[in-house]
Parts: structure tokens; C-alpha cells; sequence
């Protein structure tokens, strides 16, 4: 495998795997919503519908709950379908699917069946589309066991990790944050079918003084930050979880064993969110110990997502808030 | 396991095939009568919904089709699991929550599923299962495999946003699927007259353009003629057929239904309407079996049903060990 050093974007990034997977096994297969010659909303089907066909790339109706029971009936079957939803806020009209079958499917009907789907789908804000199409949803998801959810935040692990979805037996929810679409990542994407295993945390970056979990966009505003606090002296483990269920807990027991403090951030509401998860496993683990700081979360408010641009600033952390928080923490507690 | 072999071929064309449709429509009968007793008698947990009353359609519908066709069942699903081939034991050890019950008694009555005989599952979601036979139905057309799905359903799962969805997918689509409506004509306790305007809800297919035939549902000869068609459609690439078997629910919708909805002498109505009799007296009209071959059938059906009372019951109990490890599918490496 070369590599070389392509900078993709997330879509090209997510098409490239697509592709890749389609080439190997004729199974592959993606459905969704405009995702044919329109090439998706958000463009990240692309060509794939020339490069293959109208029965590889099949473009639906506008029908969600149809074309993932489809999916389902489909990944019963011996295929393995990858399908898009145009916004995540969408999955609702899916829900029954989701969450009834396709999650419960293997563990409820003993194990005779199983469900190897990929449910990709756009979430998050940023784009004043407002409160029905800028939604996190990854908590929704996580609280569903049967359910393996990804969160990728970069190119590179975008590609791995969908990759490792199509291969999985299981069904997997995989949230890609739009804004991250069209700009490329900080890292080259390897060519070739390069997997990353899913529910393995990354390291981003490592320092001594505090422990810096993110997930999806998130991550790259506390890369910067972390960055940014570098030449003040504050040195900043950054870790993503990439998937948040399963979710691997290792390396942020670690690392906070090393800096003591702890500081969690996620782009959706607080209440009930997924960091909340994060922090009830630190509590519980011997890791505890070694904190001499609070544990401190940033969180989108609870709210529904606002329109006006200055409104839906406000309402999820800005790399403002992750940069404050962050000197604060470690300036406060010595 | 083995799975018996399944007959397919209209009712009355041989002494084989009247002998096969009356087996299964007993065996069902017998089966949610002993379900009955047992949950009367305190031996069996949770709830059930029977489809007494029902047995012509699903046996009808399976005589329709090959082993490798795919089914989707319903809450009130025995009849189907049984009429495509499923194991009565092991369906009785589910019931009981025994280990080798075919889900492991993690899933009880309504999640009955059996890959071997292309059940993909009963299901406690009503529509749940019609997108997913959709899907079963694309597979089927993507790989060239030739095979048909069926999705049963009751009258109540044709007011649910999946039956609309999934209908109009397989008719854009021209799959290979067959929506089984199984008009009893209650959704629990909400009659088709005050859930539908429509008299005939066959009618429904037009909307999506898909045939809609509407059969009397008690006549497993009707239920049969009308399938074989619709099995011979779909296989041709002609696309999707919408069934209505009209017929009715003798028994409450589950345990907790004191009737209070319907009238006694409806029941009763019904009753004299019963598949099973009906059946027998065209056998015995064309003159394919006698009274005693008849008899003899009933009894083997209820000697079958005696037999995997007892091996459910003697089976192991399911226990808590390895839930955790049986929500995912291992991944190989």
C-alpha cells in the first residue's frame, strides 16, 4: 500500500470505502433517498451511481421507513446494504426499524438471524438549517443494545471505520457531522481497503496536563485548542472514542490516571448525552482516584437547534468555550 | 435438525396434498389449543395471541410455496411458523422458555424465526414485518434467486405507515412479494368498520398498483387458488399481489381481551363458519379421503402436539448466562 499523501475529504473519504467495498463483494449495495445521478444531499454518493449501477445505487422514494425495513429484509437475505439518510433527524420516520428489528433481530430471535446494515446518515449543526435537520442523535442510538454507532471526526478514520461497518455482522449507525464533509482532514487517507476496528479509541494527541475527550466535530475544535494552549504551556491528551458503542474506555482511564483531570465535550444537548456515559464510567473505575479536579463536560444546551446564525452559536461549545474550560481546569486545580 | 418436507400444490389434487392441508391446519388448531390450556393451567408466562378460527390462510398460502420462499410473520403468528415448517418442539420450548426453543427463550411467542424454513420472524410491531419481506423480496430480485417473500399481516397493519411504504416500494420495484392481509376483522378491539372506509380492503392495492384479491379466508382451497396466482405473478417479474383472506378470530386478542367489543352470537356466527369442517366436507365430497383416513389425521396431529408438549417440557430451562455475549454477532476475523 502506498502511502502517499492525499488529503481527501470526509465525502470523498466515505466514497472512496463505499467503492472499495462494492468492488469486493457484489453483496454491497446502497439505497437512499436522491443518492443516484443527484449523488446525495450532501454529495457523498458522488459517481458511485455511474461507476456501478441503478441496482447497486438504487435511488428510493422519499420513504425512510420503507427503504430501512427494506435494508433489514434486504440484510436477512445475504446482502449487505448500506443505506443514506438524508438528515439523521429523518431516522425518526425509521424508528420501528431501527430500533425494533434490525437492533433486536439477532439477540430476539436466538441467534438464527442476523442483520449486517449500515445506516449512514449527516447530523449536527452549523448549517441554519434549524431545529428538524441539526441534530446529535448518537445518544438515541447508543441506548439501544443491538445497535454499534460511529461517530468518525476526520478523513482517514471515516473510510477505516465505514470499511470495518460494511464487514460487521451487525447493524451500525454511523453519524457523520456535515460540516465536516467538504474539508479535508489533517491526516492523509491511505489508499486501499485500510480498516479500523470498531469500538478502538484514538489517541489524538498526548500531554501531561489534562485529559480532553471528544467526539465528531468536536475533536478537531479541541485539536485546536489543545494546540493553541501547547504554547501556553498546557499540555493536552485529545482522545476520540471514533465509536461510541461499543466504546472503548482503556485509553481515557489511562490518561487520566497521568493528567487527573478531565474534561468531556459533545456538540449534543447535555442532559442524558453520551459523555454523561463517560463520565459514569471514569466514577466508577479506579481511575477516580487520581483526579484533583472535577470533571468538567461541555454540551450543546437544551434546546432545540436555532436558526439565526448568532442563536445556534450560542447553542452548542464553540472553541471559545472548550479553550476556556480547558485553562481553567488545569489552572485551578494543582 | 431436519425440516419435514414440505408439500406444495392445491388441496384437493391429490390424497397427499387434502392429507398435508388438513395435518397443518389441525396441527395449528391443536397447537394454540394446548397453549391455551397451559397458560389456563399457570405453565406458561407472558401472553399469547391465538389465531383459532384462522388456520386455512397461512396453510393455504405455505401449500403456495417452496421451502427457500421467505415469510414474515405477526404477533399472531403460530399458524404461519407452523404452516411453513417449523418444528413443533422447538416452538414449544420457546413458549416455555427453553433453551432449545428456537429463540433460546429470549424471544417467546411473538419472535418465533426459523432460517432453516425462511421464516424471518414473527414480529410484536404490527407492519413491522412487511417492509422487512419487502426487503427479502429485493434480495431475492438483486441475487436472481428466483424465490418469492410473503408478509402476513391483519387488517390492523394496513392503517400503519409501513404497510404504505413497503406496498409502494414493491410495486415501484416489481418484487417478487406477496402482503398477505388476514382480515379478522378486530385490530384488538377496533373494528374494520370504524378503522376503514372502505368495504373491501383489497381495495387498498389500487393506490399503489398493485392487484388486490379479496378471498374468503376459511376456504383453504379459495386461500390457495388465489395464492398459487399471486406466487406464479411474482415469480414471473410481474410484481406484487395484496391477498385479503376474510375470516375471523375466535379467541379474545390475548389473554387480557374479555370481548367486550363483539357479541356472542358473532362468535358464534363464525364458529359454524370453522376452516377445518369446511375443508373436510370437500374431501370428502371429491371423494379424495374417507372418514376414517380424516380421523386418523386428527389424531396423528394431536399425538404431534402431545409429543412436543412433553419434550418442551422435559427440555432445560433457558438461563441468564451469555445474554450479554448474544446481542452482537461475533465478529470473524
Amino acid at each position: 500500500m502506498s502511502t502517499d499523501n492525499r488529503m481527501l475529504t470526509m465525502a470523498e473519504a466515505l466514497r472512496e470505502a463505499m467503492g472499495i467495498a462494492m468492488d469486493e463483494r457484489p453483496e454491497v449495495f446502497i439505497l437512499g433517498e436522491d443518492i443516484g445521478i443527484y449523488g446525495g444531499a450532501f454529495g457523498v454518493t458522488g459517481d458511485l451511481y455511474h461507476r456501478f449501477s441503478p441496482e447497486r445505487v438504487i435511488d428510493t422514494p422519499i420513504s425512510e421507513l420503507g427503504i430501512v425495513g427494506a435494508a433489514v429484509g434486504a440484510a436477512l437475505s445475504g446482502m449487505r446494504p448500506i443505506v443514506e439518510i438524508q438528515f439523521s433527524d429523518f431516522t425518526a420516520q425509521a424508528m420501528d426499524q431501527i430500533a425494533n428489528q434490525a437492533a433486536k433481530i439477532h439477540f430476539m430471535l436466538g441467534g438464527a438471524l442476523h442483520v449486517p446494515l449500515v445506516l449512514r446518515t449527516p447530523q449536527g449543526s452549523g448549517t441554519g438549517a434549524a431545529a428538524q435537520h441539526s441534530q446529535n442523535l448518537e445518544t438515541w442510538f447508543a441506548n439501544v443494545p443491538g445497535l454499534k454507532v460511529v461517530v468518525p471526526s476526520n478523513p482517514a478514520d471515516a473510510k477505516g471505520l465505514l470499511l470495518s461497518a460494511i464487514d460487521d455482522p451487525n447493524p451500525v449507525i454511523f453519524l457523520e457531522h456535515k460540516l465536516l464533509y467538504k474539508i479535508p482532514g489533517r491526516d492523509p487517507v491511505p489508499e486501499g481497503a485500510i480498516r479500523i476496528p470498531l469500538g478502538v479509541s484514538k489517541v489524538v494527541r498526548e500531554g501531561k496536563d489534562l485529559t480532553l475527550v471528544a467526539t465528531g466535530i468536536m475533536v478537531n475544535k479541541s485539536f485546536e485548542v489543545a494546540e493553541k494552549l501547547a504554547a501556553e504551556g498546557i499540555s493536552i491528551t485529545l482522545i476520540d472514542p471514533r465509536t461510541i458503542s461499543p466504546l472503548d474506555m482503556n485509553p481515557i482511564f489511562e490518561s487520566v490516571e497521568k493528567t487527573g483531570r478531565l474534561l468531556v465535550v459533545q456538540e449534543g444537548p447535555s442532559h442524558g448525552g453520551f459523555i454523561n456515559e463517560v463520565i459514569a464510567r471514569v466514577s466508577e473505575s479506579s481511575s477516580f482516584g487520581s483526579l484533583i479536579a472535577p470533571i468538567k463536560r461541555l454540551a450543546g444546551m437544551n434546546i432545540p437547534i436555532p436558526y439565526a446564525p448568532q442563536l445556534e452559536k450560542a447553542a452548542v461549545p464553540q472553541i471559545e468555550d472548550i479553550e476556556v474550560a480547558a485553562r481553567e481546569l488545569v489552572k485551578s486545580w494543582r | 435438525m431436519t425440516v419435514e418436507r414440505l408439500l406444495m400444490g392445491h388441496p384437493l389434487s391429490s390424497p397427499d396434498h387434502a392429507r398435508h392441508a388438513l395435518l397443518y391446519m389441525y396441527r395449528i388448531r391443536k397447537f394454540e389449543e394446548a397453549v391455551e390450556d397451559l397458560f389456563g393451567r399457570g405453565m406458561m408466562h407472558g401472553t399469547m395471541h391465538l389465531s383459532i378460527g384462522q388456520e386455512a390462510g397461512p396453510t393455504g398460502m405455505c401449500l403456495a410455496l417452496k421451502l427457500e420462499d421467505q415469510i414474515t410473520s405477526t404477533h399472531r403468528g403460530h399458524g404461519h411458523c407452523i404452516a411453513k415448517g417449523a418444528d413443533l418442539t422447538r416452538m414449544m420450548a420457546e413458549l416455555l422458555g427453553k433453551e432449545i426453543g428456537y429463540c433460546g427463550g429470549r424471544g417467546g411467542s411473538m419472535h418465533i424465526a426459523d432460517a432453516e424454513t425462511g421464516n424471518l420472524g414473527a414480529n410484536g410491531v404490527v407492519g413491522g414485518g412487511i417492509p422487512i419481506a419487502v426487503g427479502a423480496a429485493l434480495a431475492s430480485k438483486l441475487q436472481k434467486k428466483g424465490t418469492v417473500a410473503v408478509s402476513f399481516f391483519g387488517d390492523g397493519a394496513m392503517n400503519e405507515g409501513a404497510f404504505h411504504e413497503a406496498a409502494n416500494l414493491a410495486a415501484i420495484w416489481k418484487l417478487p412479494v406477496i402482503l398477505f392481509c388476514e382480515n379478522n376483522k378486530y385490530g384488538m378491539s377496533s373494528s374494520t368498520e370504524t378503522a376503514f372506509a372502505i368495504d373491501r380492503l383489497a381495495d387498498r392495492g389500487l393506490g399503489y398498483g398493485i392487484p388486490g384479491v379479496t378471498v374468503d379466508g376459511n376456504d383453504v382451497v379459495a386461500v390457495y387458488e388465489a395464492c398459487e396466482a399471486a406466487v406464479a405473478r411474482a415469480r414471473n417479474g410481474e410484481g406484487p399481489t395484496l391477498i385479503e383472506t376474510v375470516t375471523y378470530r375466535w379467541k379474545g386478542h390475548s389473554r387480557s381481551d374479555k370481548n367486550l367489543y363483539r357479541t356472542k352470537e358473532e362468535i358464534e356466527e363464525w364458529k359454524h363458519l370453522d376452516p377445518i369442517p369446511n375443508f373436510i366436507s370437500k374431501v370428502l365430497a371429491a371423494g379424495i379421503l374417507n372418514q376414517e383416513e380424516i380421523d386418523a389425521i386428527a389424531k396423528m396431529a394431536q399425538d404431534q402436539i402431545i409429543e412436543a408438549v412433553n419434550n418442551a417440557a422435559q427440555a432445560k430451562s433457558a438461563v441468564p448466562d451469555g445474554l450479554l455475549e448474544a446481542v452482537f454477532k461475533a465478529v470473524s476475523a
